[in-house]
């Protein structure tokens, strides 16, 4: 199983100098350019924030207190696969917490974690997603699952762990 | 073949994708071509995609328009769309059973559209769709032939409120910044549509973008700005394509840009992605983190409208607001303002969910009961269960009771019950609800999007969660009611900006209509059965089949028993999450 974990700021500089140079000279950029390296690493490695921070000369504290702000950013690695439980009140009033409380339960996840140890999925709870008309809602992978089950849902998240072990 | 033209709407918001409107979109494609159709009308035939059309809980809907004659379908699948178009479009016979039935009409006839007019009939990907319904003639209009001053004037006249939830005048708004004189002005879209359980600010800029980018030059040039953004949600990739999209189509077509319309005015739109703070609606909020800092209100005044982004002269409205300014602008303040009530003008979009049975989104004329909202174009509560509450507002709303459901909705009266009409969230409550965990599901919200500026809201909310939190594991006192009470309305009084003023409201609300259900809660019952820790789950060895579906179900292991005979519950290993109960065709596990 590989590791998701290893980030290595020398083979990504180059990458990582394209994304933050176009900000340069720019007003109000700190959200952007966090937006932008997450999208290449998927996270916010603090190495390559605090290069980004040293490069266009905005103290690091900025940084990291616009991206511990604003719960769009990860500041460690995510699972290969992500499921989202919305927790929206449309979602609430019909039985999310029962599906978030299952995958919980089958992902094995001790609390305060979402990622499980082998990196293969990341649960996590989103406040709303806006389709509260097919109530409750689970995104896997993208995927929008209305009208979700705990029983179904649980079981789709079994089928690609079991997907995984084989790869 | 005898028809002349055949179109195709597929419903395509999120809803229509999340049902499967993509794959239901390339089966009709693949298979009008397969069949040669698209050679053989004259008119033309086109399968294209539609925004949201509200009545998301009959995903796919698809209209079948044959020679004129429209046909609605509903609960479409991509399997169904072979016999759609054999006997449909080949054989000139609608598929009666699959027609939408009398609830989809019951759904749309109440309503008004004005800003969800053409959401579900246009197809948003297209300007030129948009200018076929009369897109840009508002701006036009405005640009060329009203002087600024002419244009706030009739925005004054039409009565339109903020949609976003305080309900400020518009056109006075605009007026203000009209009459501040800067260098640079700007005009902020907010579509952070933070509060869960509202979707119609992504249904109108999913479903209608141009009419949010139009609303937004005529604001432009009215007051004078000549840079706008729109703030919206990362979380609504549809809504973000769209926008980019229509944003280029608009420029194109010199609606935006250099020199627009020949007038000599510039004015651009630039895209902000939010990153997830429910405080960035609030204004002072959403300015700070266009500015790249943390979204932490500052005190007012200064308001936006003197000093906003940049220090400069800032309007924000809201993309409902927004959306209604071109349709006042065609129509006349006269027309707008014939709808609604005295104080609170036009029609207004809710995002109807819950526990009713057609859930989505809907547009009423301001004034309509809720009773008309609920039972008629909602068509009632889902499963005939019986209605508790309506919920409003979101997390800075409340709970209105049955007793009150011949309430005129608007400003004024939601507010007098201790709701508020809010972005426009409006979720039905059933028996099945316990409103001490509707309360502490929201206070759970506002304490985790407290930005921790001020010590009522940061402090004051996580007193009230832990409060909560005790009353429903059954370890509250009656000392704690009085505690919660007196807390929230300190919070209430001593928070600074919006946020923290409205989170006890769902709290106040719940403890004036159902103080019943605290005090059951004291005695630790819950008397909906929702509050997991009240709970014990057991087995009725009389009525069990023995068919072993609630032993599969269960998560624990704490289930056993021989196949054909009866199961039993170690409450030991039992979590109480339900799962047997849920599964039990045969109601042999209790609950109590």
């Amino acid at each position: 199983m590989q590791s998701q974990t290893g980030f290595k700021l020398a083979t990504s500089l180059d990458e990582l100098r394209e994304v933050v140079d176009k900000y340069k000279d720019t007003q109000g950029t700190t959200i952007p350019i966090l937006q932008d390296i997450q999208e290449h690493f998927g996270y916010l490695p603090e190495e390559a924030v605090e290069w980004a921070a040293d490069r266009l000369e905005i103290p690091r504290s900025k940084f990291y207190g616009v991206a511990t702000f604003y719960s769009q950013f990860y500041l460690t690695p995510r699972g290969k696969n992500i499921v989202t439980v919305c927790s929206g009140t449309a979602c609430h009033v019909k039985g999310s917490e029962k599906i978030l409380n299952r995958l919980t339960r089958d992902l094995n996840l001790p609390e305060g974690q979402n990622t499980t140890d082998d990196m293969i999925f990341t649960l996590e709870k989103v406040n709303c997603v806006g389709a509260c008309s097919i109530a409750p809602v689970v995104i896997i992978n993208q995927k929008v699952n209305g009208k979700a089950a705990a029983s179904k849902i649980a079981l789709q998240v079994k089928k690609l762990g079991k997907e995984e072990d084989q790869a | 073949m005898s028809a002349k033209s055949i179109e195709i709407m597929v419903c395509m918001g999120t809803g229509g994708i999340a049902a499967g409107g993509d794959l239901v979109m390339d089966a009709f494609y693949s298979q009008l071509k397969a069949a040669g159709l698209e050679a053989n009308v004259q008119k033309g035939c086109s399968a294209h995609k539609v925004g949201c059309r509200g009545l998301c809980a009959k995903d796919v809907l698809v209209d079948v328009i044959v020679d004129d004659n429209k046909a609605t379908y509903e609960y479409i699948k991509e399997d169904m769309v072979e016999r759609l178009i054999e006997e449909h479009i080949k054989g000139g016979k609608p598929v009666e059973e699959w027609l939408v039935k009398e609830d989809y009409h019951n759904f749309h006839d109440k309503q008004v559209k004005v800003v969800l007019a053409d959401c579900g009939n246009i197809d948003p990907e297209s300007i030129d769709a948009y200018i076929g319904v009369e897109g840009y003639k508002a701006q036009e209009k405005v640009f060329k032939n009203l002087a600024p001053t002419e244009t706030i004037e009739i925005i004054k006249e039409s009565g339109l409120r903020g949609r976003g939830g305080a309900g400020f005048p518009t056109g006075f708004k605009w007026e203000l910044c009209f009459k501040n004189e800067s260098d640079q002005k700007y005009i902020i879209c907010n579509a952070d549509e933070g509060d869960p359980g509202a979707f119609m600010d992504r249904s109108v800029i999913e479903g209608n973008p141009h009419s949010v980018i139009e609303g937004m030059a005529i604001g432009a040039f009215s007051f004078g700005a000549s840079i706008g953004y729109v703030y919206i949600r990362a979380e609504y990739p549809l809504a973000v394509e769209r926008l980019y999209l229509a944003l280029d189509q608009a420029r194109q077509k010199n609606f935006l840009g250099k020199n627009i319309l020949g007038t000599g005015f510039d004015f651009d739109i630039k895209v902000k992605l939010g990153a997830g703070a429910f405080v960035c609606g609030e204004e002072t909020a959403l300015i700070a983190s266009i500015e790249g800092e943390r979204g932490m209100p500052r005190a007012k005044p200064p308001f936006p409208v003197n000093s906003g982004l940049w220090g400069k002269p800032t309007v924000i409205n809201n993309v409902e607001t927004l959306a209604n300014i071109p349709a006042i602008i065609r129509n006349g303040a006269e027309w707008f303002a014939s709808y609604g009530t005295e104080k609170s003008k036009g029609t207004k979009v809710f995002a109807l969910t819950g526990k009713v049975k057609n859930s989505g989104l809907i547009e009423i004329p301001m004034g309509t009961t809720l009773r008309t909202i609920i039972f008629d174009i909602g068509g009632g509560i889902e499963n005939d269960k019986k209605f508790k509450a309506v919920q409003t507002g979101g997390p800075s709303g409340g709970c209105i009771t049955e007793d009150m459901l011949d309430l005129n909705v608007d400003f004024e009266s939601l507010a007098k019950v201790g709701s508020i009409v809010g972005s426009g969230g409006m979720i039905v409550l059933d028996e099945d609800n316990c409103m001490v965990d509707v309360a502490k599901y929201f206070l759970q919200f506002t304490q985790s999007e407290s930005c921790g500026k001020c010590v009522p809201c940061r402090i004051g909310t996580k007193r009230l969660l832990e409060i909560l939190e005790k009353i429903t594991i059954g370890e509250g006192t009656a000392e704690d009611l009085v505690r919660l009470e007196k807390l929230a309305k300190d919070v209430q009084s001593a928070s600074l900006c919006g946020l923290g003023m409205t989170a006890p409201n769902p709290v106040l609300s719940t403890l004036k209509y159902f103080r019943d259900e605290y005090e059951a809660h004291l005695e630790g019952r819950c008397p909906a059965k929702a509050c997991r820790q009240l709970l014990t789950y057991t087995i009725d060895a009389e009525a069990c089949t023995g068919c072993g579906a609630c032993k599969r179900a269960c998560p624990t292991g704490a289930i056993t028993g021989e196949k054909k005979k009866p199961h039993a519950l170690d409450q030991e290993l039992c979590v109480k999450c339900g799962a047997c109960f849920d599964t039990c065709k045969f109601n042999s596990v209790g609950r109590e």
